[in-house]
């Protein structure tokens, strides 16, 4: 079996009747020679940091190192607070947010798949689980569906801001957290398939455009997009909304746009938003500070 | 490619190449310099240079030199706890080297009398390269238990290494020199599957022909 194919995968869950997580964890303890239980254990330790995260990003407005950015996700938690409208949606994206501000303060994350896009998938993934009272065990479970489906996006097209722009980074995030959610809601592995097919196509063409090539501006705004466009992707799968193109297809298209993507839009903080006029003098006042000494 | 690679690994932000790579460099110095430094000077080039405060590569750096590890939620105070430990470390923000790859730091390393000069760059993903020891073009990535030696280039050297890696169980992965010119010094940089005795060093280290040597065990 291509291991490289989310067509080939879920064909074989739908053959053999069982979840994709089910499958990922068997294939991996066979090729790295350790046990389900060790996996599962390292998963673990993943996603407790993951809810230290998405309890701590919330709590406070606190400033990253440069100073640009900090307490997005604070500020819009507090503002939907008791408020029917956003629901969900609006409470995973301040978690997302909350996520990434911690990132942008130096904090301890998990790179997923990056550390620019590190809030999208606790921030949809865990306020799922939190709003259904999902188990530990089928949280950690749904990782492995999104870690999988990372790996097969790294496999065909790329992670990497750098090599393929935001849709890459913060659209791979989004793909990964919509299968995950969709096996964490009981959706069915071909449901897993077409929600990452609907993710990736949302943000095809996305580029990195870093305000002074940090991982801040609009990194941390993108981060809440990315947990919106995740939910609202696992819905349309769970409602039998199929994909026109197949999954493996929109990665193979989404790798083509990286190729054909200028340099000056990869993380180099050339071109987008980080060459706006703003995003310019922004760049040239933080860079401006001058050598230090410290004795 | 891992499962743990794509979620994962744990770092401490905001970048795994200006953040997370940085303090493998600084690890990677200090593991070759085979001490703690008390003062080091640190430049940083190109992308490193123009972004480097914002991504705290500066404050990566010399935590790296202190040996935290880059998940260490430590590193943000990595200027206090370099003072702490006696540490005094320069960094300067160099600008532009078209040169040198887009994320590189110059490490300069002293103890007393002993100075170690590294250059190292940031691929991606937190992995790095270090690109010079000394002056010694190099290709260490830091990611093998392994030993570096710098060695009068004299005949029998290599053996008597290789040969007490072989008594001590040690298996070699890869292996290294890198010379000057004929006669001259060489270094020696080996990669081992396996984490090295740490008297492997006392037997280098009393060798007349053996000038430096540091063992590179990662954790």
């Amino acid at each position: 079996m291509n291991r490289s194919s989310l067509e080939e995968l879920v064909k074989l869950a739908e053959r053999e009747s069982r979840f994709l997580s089910d499958l990922i964890k068997e294939r991996e303890s066979l090729e790295t020679g350790l046990s389900i239980a060790e996996i599962t254990q390292t998963m673990g330790q993943m996603y407790d940091i993951m809810l230290d995260n998405y309890r701590q990003g919330v709590e406070s407005d606190k400033r990253s190192v440069s100073g640009l950015t900090g307490g997005e996700g604070w500020r819009l938690k507090n503002q939907i607070k008791g408020r029917p409208h956003g629901g969900i949606y609006a409470k995973a994206a301040a978690h997302a947010m909350g996520i990434s501000n911690i990132n942008a303060s130096m904090g301890r994350i998990v790179a997923a798949p990056t550390a620019g896009s590190c809030g999208i998938i606790p921030g949809s993934v865990i306020t799922l689980a939190m709003e259904y009272g999902k188990t530990r065990e089928e949280v950690v479970n749904s990782l492995f569906t999104a870690a999988c489906i990372g790996r097969i996006i790294a496999e065909n097209a790329s992670l990497s801001g750098a090599e393929g722009g935001c849709q890459a980074e913060c659209g791979s995030a989004a793909a990964m957290a919509a299968g995950a959610g969709v096996e964490l809601c009981g959706g069915t592995p071909r449901q897993v398939s077409n929600a990452v097919a609907f993710a990736l196509k949302a943000v095809m063409g996305l580029v990195c455009d870093p305000v002074a090539g940090l991982v801040e501006s609009p990194c941390i705004k993108r981060n809440g997009f990315g947990a919106v466009q995740a939910l609202l992707a696992m819905d349309m799968a769970l409602a039998g909304i199929d994909s026109v193109i197949p999954a493996d297809e929109v990665i193979s298209a989404m790798d083509e746009v990286s190729r054909a993507m200028p340099v000056s839009m990869k993380e180099t903080a050339e071109g987008g938003v980080a060459a706006a006029p703003t995003g310019k003098r922004i760049a040239d006042y933080l860079m401006n500070s001058g050598a230090y000494c410290h004795n | 490619m891992n499962l743990f690679d794509v979620i994962g690994p744990v770092m401490t932000g905001p970048s795994s190449s200006h953040t997370a790579g940085a303090v493998r460099i600084g690890n990677a110095a200090l593991d070759l310099f085979g001490r703690k430094p008390d003062k080091a000077v640190i430049r940083l080039y190109n992308s490193f240079s123009k972004t480097g405060r914002g991504h705290g590569t500066d404050k990566a750096l010399i935590a790296g030199l202190l040996g935290f590890a880059p998940d260490n939620t430590r590193i943000l105070y990595a200027l206090e706890e370099a003072k702490k430990s006696g540490l005094t470390a320069e960094v300067e923000f160099a600008g532009e080297e078209p040169a040198y790859h887009a994320n590189t730091a110059e490490v300069i390393m002293y103890h007393g009398d002993e100075k170690m000069d590294v250059l190292g760059k940031s691929i991606g993903g937190g992995r790095i390269v270090i690109t010079r020891v000394d002056g010694y073009e190099t290709e260490y990535t830091g990611e093998y238990h392994g030993l570096m030696t710098i060695h009068n280039d004299v005949p029998g050297v290599v053996s008597q290494v290789t040969g007490s890696l072989a008594e001590a169980g040690v298996n070699i992965a890869y292996m290294r020199l890198y010379r000057e010119r004929e006669g001259s010094e060489v270094m020696m940089i080996i990669d081992t599957d396996n984490h090295i005795p740490m008297e492997i060093k006392e037997i280098l280290n009393s060798h007349p022909e053996i000038k430096k040597a540091a063992i590179l065990n990662q954790n």
